[in-house]
């Protein structure tokens, strides 16, 4: 946590990102957000905001986005708190960027269950591309960044970028999905395992296989 | 016997067919849920009792006692709440992840059930950040929920107002700890609360809430439907019913799957993962419940019963049927290594002992692994876990520390070979 650091509020800063504010689609999503808390608890609603305040400062800057300080200011005034708390939220929480990324996050998961599977791979493949643990490449394409566990152990390792998963890769097969993502297209998403469909055993099915070919309604068995 | 598919609650839990209402429904989902209701909140919550259910996030406390513990009376000042932890994040565990974006009706329909049972007004779903399209998914579900008149006001017709709603996290393995959740919640940094007061007592907004796993209330309602026996003929005494289980590491097909709670670990492998990679004799250790339990050495988990008493038995534990695999092939001292290196990133750093110890002991690993280290260390690092044991806010202390004893326990000889061929090294 503590190697995370804010960006420097600096002039240049404030005159990029001073007045900055959600765009009218985003006061209606924000509004919606804060009205899943109870009267006077809006301050619940300050992740769901940084999220997408982090989202529509991607969308302007054509990258995965970021927080900077006038941001977060913004956000403190829609939520009416202290600017602290706010910046105390984002530093906290590891998907807030602190500072400036590149068009897609490469997070690759390094936990043990992802380790055991070969994520070491995947990490030497994404170095050898000029990624490096924390840093932007110079074509501001790639962000790398080694995550802890993603949650997706059983068609491990995996990749997550952007909004996506890529799980079941091995250095080709993810070296495939970044020649492409750089090309423009969306590559597939989920398992990258031919013939595997989500978290099932690969292969031949060990339990519901009628779930397969049609919704089975299993009541009549019971 | 081995658990058939008929008896089986999560389906679609490979994504085959689709999530949403109208196929959910067709699966048995939303049936005549106002019936279920109907029954009364005390008889929902002996139901539970009876059926032995116990908690799947990871400490297995009793469901149906947890929920008896929300105040009686119903106070409109201070509503009750049902927060339901979707903040799966327990490196091995990855079973949330697949009844949120497959069945994702289960969860909301058990979210309205024992919020009734319990007496509360609404449910948060605290999902982990990371689960993006998983998070997609379940508003979209929520949604539809509404729109059919199936939560919210006069919720499935039963007279009852109940609310729904999902929070997203934004990554902090801590945030899966009660309290920190609640906090989170508020909008503060996800550190854990003192306790008491407890959750039941005072949670968030200090109203009366109870912290259950996504699974723990998926699996509410179809035991309510098919009775507490159906699901207690499941399992050994008191680990009963099904459970879902992740394998992953080095099994031929690690997968996700449901089976009863006390399979033996031989089958569990042998039938779904088929066998461990490079035959059995190639198993060198297993992580059965999550990182945060200790490893097993594969000769003594074969036969072992996959539950709560049989885990704690070899001195692990079932913690969420997360069965980290690892065979002869595997460095031991890294993954055990990587995973202290995963406590000392989550640590909150509230308390000091987690603050400063899980750097630590991450740091005397690394040099274990690579043999840069004095045997009386090995002793050393041993005292430090159980400095950091015990001596916390919350069980993360607890969770760093175990599995380095698991290590030690087990491993040791490998340990102190590695600094002798490093010693030996610079001798030579």
């Amino acid at each position: 946590m503590a190697d995370r650091h804010l960006e420097a509020d600096t002039p240049e800063l404030r005159a990029r990102w001073g007045g900055w504010s959600f765009s009218e689609a985003n006061v209606a999503k924000a509004k919606e957000i804060v009205a899943r808390y109870p009267e006077g608890r809006q301050r619940s609603a300050v992740m769901g905001l940084l999220d997408l305040a982090q989202r529509q400062v991607g969308a302007e800057t054509q990258t995965q986005g970021w927080l900077p300080i006038p941001v977060m200011e913004y956000v403190a005034d829609f939520l009416a708190m202290p600017i602290i708390r706010v910046v105390e939220v984002a530093t906290f929480y590891t998907m807030y960027n602190l500072v400036p990324v590149g068009r897609f996050h490469v997070q690759v998961c390094g936990t043990t269950p992802c380790m055991l599977r070969g994520s070491d791979d995947l990490i030497a493949a994404c170095e050898k591309r000029g990624m490096a643990p924390g840093h932007t490449t110079a074509d501001g394409l790639w962000t790398f960044t080694e995550v802890e566990c993603m949650g997706n152990c059983a068609s491990a390792p995996m990749v997550q970028i952007n909004d996506d998963n890529y799980e079941d890769l091995t250095a080709e097969r993810l070296d495939g999905i970044l020649d492409a993502l750089a090309r423009g297209e969306q590559p597939k998403t989920g398992t990258q395992e031919p013939g595997r469909h989500t978290v099932e055993p690969v292969g031949a099915l060990s339990s519901l296989t009628a779930m397969v070919g049609e919704n089975h309604d299993y009541r009549g068995e019971w | 016997m081995a658990l058939q598919d008929k008896d089986r609650i999560f389906t679609n839990v490979y994504g085959y067919q689709p999530w949403n209402l109208k196929a959910a429904q067709a699966r048995g989902d939303w049936d005549n849920t106002k019936a279920l209701l109907a029954r009364g909140r005390d008889a929902i919550i002996q139901e539970i009792k009876d059926s032995g259910l116990r908690g799947r996030g990871g400490a297995g406390f009793p469901t149906g006692m947890k929920w008896s513990f929300m105040p009686k009376e119903y106070k409109p000042d201070r509503p009750g709440f049902l927060v339901i932890n979707a903040d799966e994040s327990e490196p091995g565990s990855c079973k949330d992840r697949e009844i949120i974006r497959h069945d994702p009706h289960k969860l909301i329909e058990g979210a309205l059930v024992a919020g009734f049972a319990m007496g509360a007004r609404a449910a948060y779903i605290y999902i982990r950040g990371e689960y993006i399209r998983e998070a997609e998914t379940l508003f979209a579900a929520v949604a539809e929920a509404y729109d059919a008149g199936l939560v919210g006001k006069n919720a499935s017709g039963s007279g009852y107002d109940f609310d729904v709603f999902v929070h997203r996290g934004a990554g902090a393995y801590i945030c899966g700890e009660e309290t920190a959740m609640i906090e989170s919640l508020e909008g503060k940094k996800g550190q854990p609360r003192l306790k008491p007061p407890f959750p039941a007592g005072a949670g968030l907004y200090g109203c009366p809430t109870t912290v259950n796993n996504v699974e723990s209330i998926a699996v509410a309602p179809t035991i309510l439907r098919r009775g507490a026996g159906w699901f207690a003929s499941f399992g050994a005494e008191n680990n009963r019913g099904t459970k879902l289980f992740q394998i992953s590491g080095h099994v031929n097909k690690p997968c996700v799957v449901e089976e009863a709670m006390s399979i033996s670990f031989e089958e569990l492998i042998d039938k779904h993962c088929g066998g461990i990679r490079g035959g059995w004799d190639n198993l060198l250790a297993v992580i059965p419940g999550g990182s945060s339990v200790p490893l097993v050495p594969g000769e003594q988990i074969r036969h072992a019963s996959m539950d709560f008493d049989g885990l704690k038995a070899l001195g692990s534990g079932l913690g969420t049927a997360a069965v980290i695999v690892m065979d002869k092939s595997t460095d031991i001292v890294r993954a055990i290594s990587r995973l202290s290196y995963f406590y000392k990133h989550e640590s909150c750093g509230q308390c000091t002992p987690c603050r400063e110890g899980t750097g630590w002991m991450w740091r005397v690993m690394e040099r274990l692994r690579t043999g840069d280290a004095a045997v009386e260390e090995i002793d050393m690092l041993q005292e430090v876990t159980k400095q950091v044991e015990g001596h916390t806010i919350c069980a993360l202390g607890d969770a760093a520390a175990w599995p380095i004893q698991g290590l030690i326990r087990h491993f040791r000889p490998e340990l102190e070979r590695r600094i002798a061929a490093n010693v030996r090294e610079a001798a030579e």
